[in-house]
């Protein structure tokens, strides 16, 4: 067994799991963080990305293991219901999900493309999102949904 | 869809690193980016017995732009290539490459030189070894070799890296200065490995004819490989499109592709042709446009 220390969402995190287990499952289980979807479980979908060290990760692809003494962040590192961020609040406002699981793996995506590229560009987003598979909406009103993100960002003038 | 049980190992330095991977031998796998690594083991294509991960190891986590080499070592993420605005001025082929590896994520994780090792016939890392004469130093226990990207590719996802070995450095040898580079793919969507890639550096005499030409191909067949029939019906030439669709037509000419699920063989030969034919053009088109 493995025992693992990490920093998950600012706050300091322990745990133990076999050496096999990924991040993803760790953050999932032991740790009930549940807002980080499992879509493929092999680096395809998307649906896990995570910020590790404050850049976006698949976590079905990380050990648990290789956390430690990392810097984890999940969706719900990003808002929470009762303060949500504003790319959360401009998915529900543009319909930017349906079923909603690709959704935390895309606001994680998202988050890091609109904290490098804060004037986003239809063109380079779409590249840059690339990574994150959703089935239902076919994609038009997550565009539209970051976009109205970094409208209501730049109102706010929060860069985050 | 989870991994086989394995040990697992953080070894803090290279030293350490090299003595796991002597002591573990044929049980021992070496852990960089994982992005092809953990896919393999979560869908038990890949069981050792025990993973080294060197992601714990500082002095593996670099990338150097010296005078005629670049130099990459065993931790370089793709995407800290792709962040350095110096890599694609100085061979503008790589620069228009490494966007197309995989997607952010993965780039933020991936490494260089696992790209290599890992040797998918369709990678472009590899096909920038094979041409930029890419040099891969190979550490054992006992020391270190150096061997060149020609004897290093032995089969698909095949290398010359023994059991026990790690491939800690490889150096790609810029272009010239003032020559052209370009590389283009065929790929399903963005992201995914190519059905095929081919990458060109073409340097120009100040008469316009071509000094030196140099074409290498991925996702044909087994491993990525130069294509030196194309280079020598192109040397000595002016680079017109009729030129390079004759070395391009040599190209294929020579190339043995295989079928499988994604192309029948006479495709992939097409579509080498047709590759070779744009990368050289491009190539041609960009040399000379920038002084050294």
């Amino acid at each position: 067994m493995a025992d693992v220390a990490t920093v998950v969402n600012g706050q300091p995190r322990t745990g133990r799991c076999e050496p096999r287990m990924t991040l993803a499952d760790f953050l999932r289980g032991p740790l009930g963080l549940t807002g980080t979807h499992l879509g493929c479980e092999h680096g395809v979908c998307g649906a896990c990305t995570v910020l590790f060290d404050g850049k976006s990760a698949r976590s079905c692809l990380l050990f648990a293991e290789q956390a430690n003494g990392h810097e984890v962040t999940t969706i719900e590192g990003l808002g929470t219901p009762d303060k949500p961020h504003a790319l959360m609040r401009a998915f529900s406002e543009m319909h930017g999900l349906q079923c909603g699981f690709c959704t935390p793996g895309f606001i994680v995506s998202a988050y890091e493309y609109l904290r490098d590229n804060p004037t986003p560009n239809k063109d380079a987003m779409r590249k840059d999102l690339s990574g994150n598979i959703c089935r239902c909406t076919g994609y038009i009103k997550i565009f539209a949904a970051v976009q109205r993100a970094a409208e209501i960002m730049a109102e706010e003038g929060s860069r985050r | 869809m989870k991994p086989a049980p394995f040990e697992y190992h953080a070894p803090r330095s290279l030293d350490e690193a090299l003595g796991l991977m002597a002591d573990l031998g044929e049980q021992g796998r070496p852990l960089a980016g994982g992005q092809s690594l953990v896919p393999m083991l979560s869908m038990r294509l890949a069981r050792p017995a025990a993973i080294v991960d060197l992601n714990g190891i500082p002095e593996l986590a670099y990338h150097r732009i010296e005078r005629d080499v670049l130099v990459v070592g065993a931790l370089c993420r793709h995407r800290d290539v792709e962040l350095d605005a110096e890599v694609g001025v100085r061979c503008q082929a790589i620069g228009e490459a490494v966007p197309l590896i995989g997607h952010i994520a993965i780039r933020n994780r991936g490494t260089v030189v696992g790209s290599i090792v890992h040797a998918d016939p369709a990678a472009e890392w590899p096909l920038f070894a094979m041409l930029l004469d890419a040099v891969a130093q190979i550490q054992g226990h006992g020391g270190a070799r150096q061997v060149a990207s020609r004897d290093l590719f032995r089969g698909a996802f095949t290398t010359a890296v023994q059991e026990s070995e790690l491939l800690t450095e490889i150096r790609f040898a810029w272009p010239p200065p003032g020559s052209g580079s370009a590389f283009v793919e065929v790929a399903r969507r963005h992201g995914d490995f190519a059905l095929g890639a081919a990458a060109a550096v073409v340097d120009l005499a100040p008469d316009g004819a071509v000094r030196e030409a140099r074409v290498a191909i991925a996702g044909i067949e087994a491993v990525p490989s130069r294509l030196e029939h194309a280079e020598s019906v192109l040397a000595g030439r002016v680079p017109t499109e009729e030129a390079c669709a004759a070395a391009a037509a040599a190209a294929a000419a020579d190339l043995q592709p295989s079928d499988d699920i994604h192309a029948p063989a006479a495709y992939r030969r097409q579509l080498a042709q047709t590759l070779v034919r744009r990368a050289l053009s491009l190539a041609a088109a960009r040399a000379g446009r920038t002084e050294s």
